[in-house]
């Protein structure tokens, strides 16, 4: 494969788009408090939150940009929709995006866009999830019948079409996660990969265990004070285990990579759980910030998408931000040292594991990366310093906007507390072999 | 209150329990009008000739060389009681009595409209203080004329009320705070304000441009904003012109949010006990809004237990929320700098403050320790035209006081003059008018909204 080359930064800058602040809905497990909301529900709830923190009512926001992974297909107009049920001005535009588990973050990469290139003072950018209430379609021989029927003209015509139906057709279809390609699901993936990298049990209930430790120790300084709004009795994040500990997770059975030929080491504990929740971004211009009375967070600086042949090639499925990564830093002539925040998504803590170990490579940064020996090393101290899925949970597009809001309030609070000029990366890493990877800096 | 079924069980208990049912009270919104009626002004001398004038004169614009000038209220004003007339309001001006024989006629004259006003009506009377440098004669009178009000208000009928306006020292009745506080005793926004005398105590303050929306351009915290009285202080100031930051704990952010966005005004979500509470308030207002000038500490828990059987945790835990909290985001602005533009600060306190509740000693300690709170802080305000009062509820209906026993919560209803509870909105009205500019003059005092409650009186 050849070594794809970092497209040169721009010579003309444009000005910059910043991350005002951010409002999302605690996260529920899948069937529990938000059992009974719908995406619109909760997009519009995560929207409401944050124009109560931001006095946002009646405001024309320049565009609104969200979506869902799992989506009904009477949303096709989600954002839409939830902005005309909240308290913006209904002459706020909308559209939805849909880019599997990098929807939020690319909703905030393309209005951040759009806001540096002069075209939007503001925007708000978000995703929401359900697993709770999953669009359920009927099956595809069957809806290919009643669509035949509602096409047949004469009487014969439709009792051919009717008399095609057969019990078995009737069964619903529930939404699959599992890659169309490979019939294989992400876990089973994962832990093809987990294997290749030979990441261990111990180093994954590790990464999961600091995860919740950090995420509970933000809730507990209340970090999240400002971030969240509660909703329908939900107050805090409903995966988080406070009272997690290594034994614990040890003592979990693993669920995936149970008929390879390989140790099987990924758990529940060290996995995703499903997750209901929604989550919004305030993003501006310094000027539209200025008016107000908003200070700018963090500036939204790069992003870079990639993606892997995971279907013929030797590159797991959610391997392709170990290859954004490096083009997106390279771009600013940037390594992983210069980062202060590492925000890598813990789809699964080996996800993480093997991306670290895979840019800790020597000969993985020689013959794929092409660069002279293994890309870096991530300080943990600056890896998810609040927790990230593991703990707070994952429901697919709300996560990037969890994870921009958290991050730009983190890098502000440093430059504020350290000065200087604090430097985050996010990591995204998505179905379909799919990566997406920005730099945010402090303001 | 509004449930038909609630509604003819309180009236059969309450009539079971031997009470009268109650009158529905008259409330204040936007249009309505100050007095839906005639109003009768009693007193002979100068300040009733004042007042009659004030009170009956135009809406007026200012005059031709532009100086301010009483606004008249417009309203149909008479000066003799006529026997059979039906007035809304009788203002009874007491301002220059020396001797209790000179109570004779204006009392008199009272007395013969009572039988007649009009439902929801008012009497109001506006007097001095009785000092120990009275002279022995005038401090009688004046003395005397607070336990009428206090007589006639347990005499009244038909959601009627009285109540009195009590002038500090030579102060004149053309003070701010006594047109004010009579305009807000004669209007339905007091509407549950019964047999209190409201003193008043320094020229300070001024008159509103608008009198429907006094706090126009004013920035106001709200704490526990999220539900009940504080979401109805939110919405009360939020109508008077006010801009308005809820703050109420993270956990009650939902409706918080609701309450912000309903009143166009900002939340935030905030623990009022953090040693930092203060500063982030002011923080926050000065960002989004540019400004603070209105403070209202309704935030406040219970942890009711007989004082005997009280916890530490119980008693600390009230303490921190409904006084330690205010008094260090009391602090934090006072030394900020930014909190000096005729600032106001209200307080929720309590009949409970002033009476004591049984299982109550920790919130007594606090409701009556807000009462001495505003009484020391308004000093410091005074330098910068600000001041700090508190408004003392009685019983009034709430998620909280809806979880009461049945017949507790009847009892508690009909243990005033109204015979009613009060409703959020009448605490509301109180914190409004108390955080307005007219209320400038009315320093440290707590006044009670609680249908004359007998507790405590």
């Amino acid at each position: 494969m050849a070594i794809r080359k970092p497209p040169a930064k721009p010579t003309s800058s444009p000005r910059s788009a910043y991350v005002l602040g951010g409002n999302r809905i605690p996260f529920a497990r899948s069937g529990g408090a938000y059992a009974h909301a719908s995406n619109q529900d909760m997009l519009t709830a995560a929207l409401e939150g944050l124009v109560a923190r931001y006095g946002l009512q009646g405001e024309q926001i320049g565009e609104v940009a969200a979506g869902a992974v799992l989506k009904h297909s009477r949303d096709f107009n989600l954002t839409r929709e939830s902005v005309l049920g909240s308290s913006l001005a209904a002459t706020t535009p909308a559209y939805d995006v849909q880019q599997a588990c990098a929807t939020g973050l690319e909703t905030v990469v393309s209005l951040t866009n759009k806001i540096r290139l002069g075209q939007l003072e503001s925007a708000i950018a978000g995703g929401v999830d359900t697993t709770s209430d999953a669009p359920i379609a009927v099956s595809d021989r069957l809806r290919r019948t009643l669509l035949d029927l509602s096409r047949a003209r004469s009487v014969g015509q439709k009792l051919a079409a009717a008399s095609r139906i057969r019990p078995k057709d009737l069964a619903p279809a529930a939404p699959r996660t599992d890659e169309l390609r490979t019939r294989l699901s992400m876990g089973e993936h994962q832990a093809i990969t987990t294997a290749q990298w030979g990441i261990t049990r111990e180093a994954q209930d590790e990464l999961a265990l600091a995860s919740h430790q950090r995420l509970a120790a933000a809730w507990d300084a209340g970090f999240f004070d400002d971030l969240v709004t509660p909703y329908r009795g939900q107050t805090v994040d409903g995966n988080l285990r406070r009272d997690s500990s290594l034994e614990k997770l040890a003592s979990l059975a693993p669920t995936f990579g149970l008929t390879i030929d390989a140790p099987a080491t990924m758990t529940a504990g060290n996995s995703t759980p499903l997750t209901d929740g929604a989550s919004t971004v305030l993003l501006g211009s310094s000027d539209w910030a200025a008016e107000h009375g908003l200070t700018p967070l963090a500036a939204v600086v790069d992003a870079e998408a990639g993606a892997v042949d995971f279907v013929h090639g030797e590159d797991g499925l959610l391997m392709a931000p170990v290859f954004a990564v490096p083009r997106l830093l390279a771009r600013h002539g940037l390594t992983l040292n210069d980062l202060d925040l590492v925000e890598i998504h813990e789809a699964f803590a080996a996800t993480v594991l093997s991306t670290l170990a895979a840019w800790e490579s020597d000969e993985f940064g020689r013959t794929r990366l092409g660069l002279p020996g293994a890309f870096g090393t991530v300080d943990r101290a600056r890896l998810n310093v609040h927790g990230s899925s593991l703990a707070a949970g994952h429901p697919f597009a709300a996560t990037g906007g969890r994870i921009v809001a958290t991050i730009a309030k983190e890098l502000h609070l440093r430059k504020e507390r350290d000065g200087g000029t604090p430097r985050a990366l996010i990591s995204v890493c998505a179905a379909g072999g799919l990566g997406l990877t920005a730099i945010l800096e402090a303001a | 209150m509004a449930n038909p079924i609630t509604t003819t069980l309180s009236a059969r208990l309450s009539g079971l329990l031997g009470f009268s049912p109650a009158v529905p009270l008259v409330r204040w919104a936007p249009g309505r009008p100050l007095v839906d009626g005639k109003v009768l002004v009693l007193g002979t001398g100068a300040d009733a000739d004042a007042l009659a004038a004030l009170l009956s004169g135009d809406p007026a614009t200012p005059d031709a060389a532009g100086d301010e000038v009483l606004d008249g209220w417009g309203l149909d004003v008479y000066r003799h009681a006529t026997p059979d007339e039906q007035y809304a309001a009788v203002v009874v001006v007491l301002t220059d009595l020396d001797h209790p024989d000179e109570l004779h006629e204006p009392m008199l004259a009272t007395a013969s409209t009572l039988k007649r006003l009009t439902r929801g009506g008012r009497v109001v009377t506006v007097s001095r203080a009785a000092t120990a440098d009275d002279a022995p004669a005038v401090a009688a009178a004046r003395q005397g004329v607070d336990a009428v009000v206090r007589t006639i208000a347990k005499e009244s009928r038909g959601g009627s009320t009285a109540n009195g306006v009590v002038l500090t020292g030579t102060l004149p009745v053309t003070a701010p705070s006594v047109v004010g506080g009579l305009r807000f005793l004669l209007s339905t926004r007091a509407a549950f304000v019964h047999g209190q005398l409201l003193a008043v105590d320094t020229e300070a303050g001024a008159l509103p441009a608008d009198w429907d929306r006094p706090l126009e351009g004013r920035v106001a915290v709200v704490t526990g904003a999220a539900r009940g009285i504080g979401a109805a202080i939110a919405r009360t100031l939020a109508r008077d012109g006010a801009t308005v930051v809820a703050v109420d704990v993270p956990a009650a952010g939902e409706q918080l949010s609701t309450v912000a966005n309903e009143v166009r005004g900002t939340a935030l979500q905030l623990d009022i006990t953090a040693d930092d509470a203060g500063a982030r308030i002011l923080a926050h207002a000065l960002a989004r809004h540019g400004r603070l000038d209105v403070v209202v500490h309704n935030a406040g828990i219970t942890r009711d237990k007989l004082f005997a059987n009280m916890s530490e945790a119980q008693w600390d835990a009230v303490i921190a929320v409904n006084l330690a909290a205010q008094l260090r985001i009391n602090e934090a602005l006072l030394v900020s700098g930014d909190f000096t533009d005729a600032p106001r600060i209200v307080s929720i306190s309590s009949t409970t403050g002033f009476a004591g509740n049984r299982g109550q000693a920790n919130y007594a300690a606090t409701k009556g320790g807000v009462i001495g709170m505003v009484r020391a802080t308004a000093p410091l305000l005074e330098p910068f035209g600000g001041t700090a009062n508190a408004v003392a509820p009685g019983f009034i209906e709430t998620e909280m006081t809806a979880k009461m026993p049945a017949v507790t919560r009847q009892v508690a209803r009909q243990l005033n003059s109204l015979q009613q509870g009060g409703l959020p909105v009448d605490v509301a009205e109180a914190v409004s008018f108390l955080a307005s500019p007219q209320a400038g003059g009315i320093v440290g005092r707590t006044l009670r909204v609680c249908g004359q409650n007998v507790v405590g009186a």
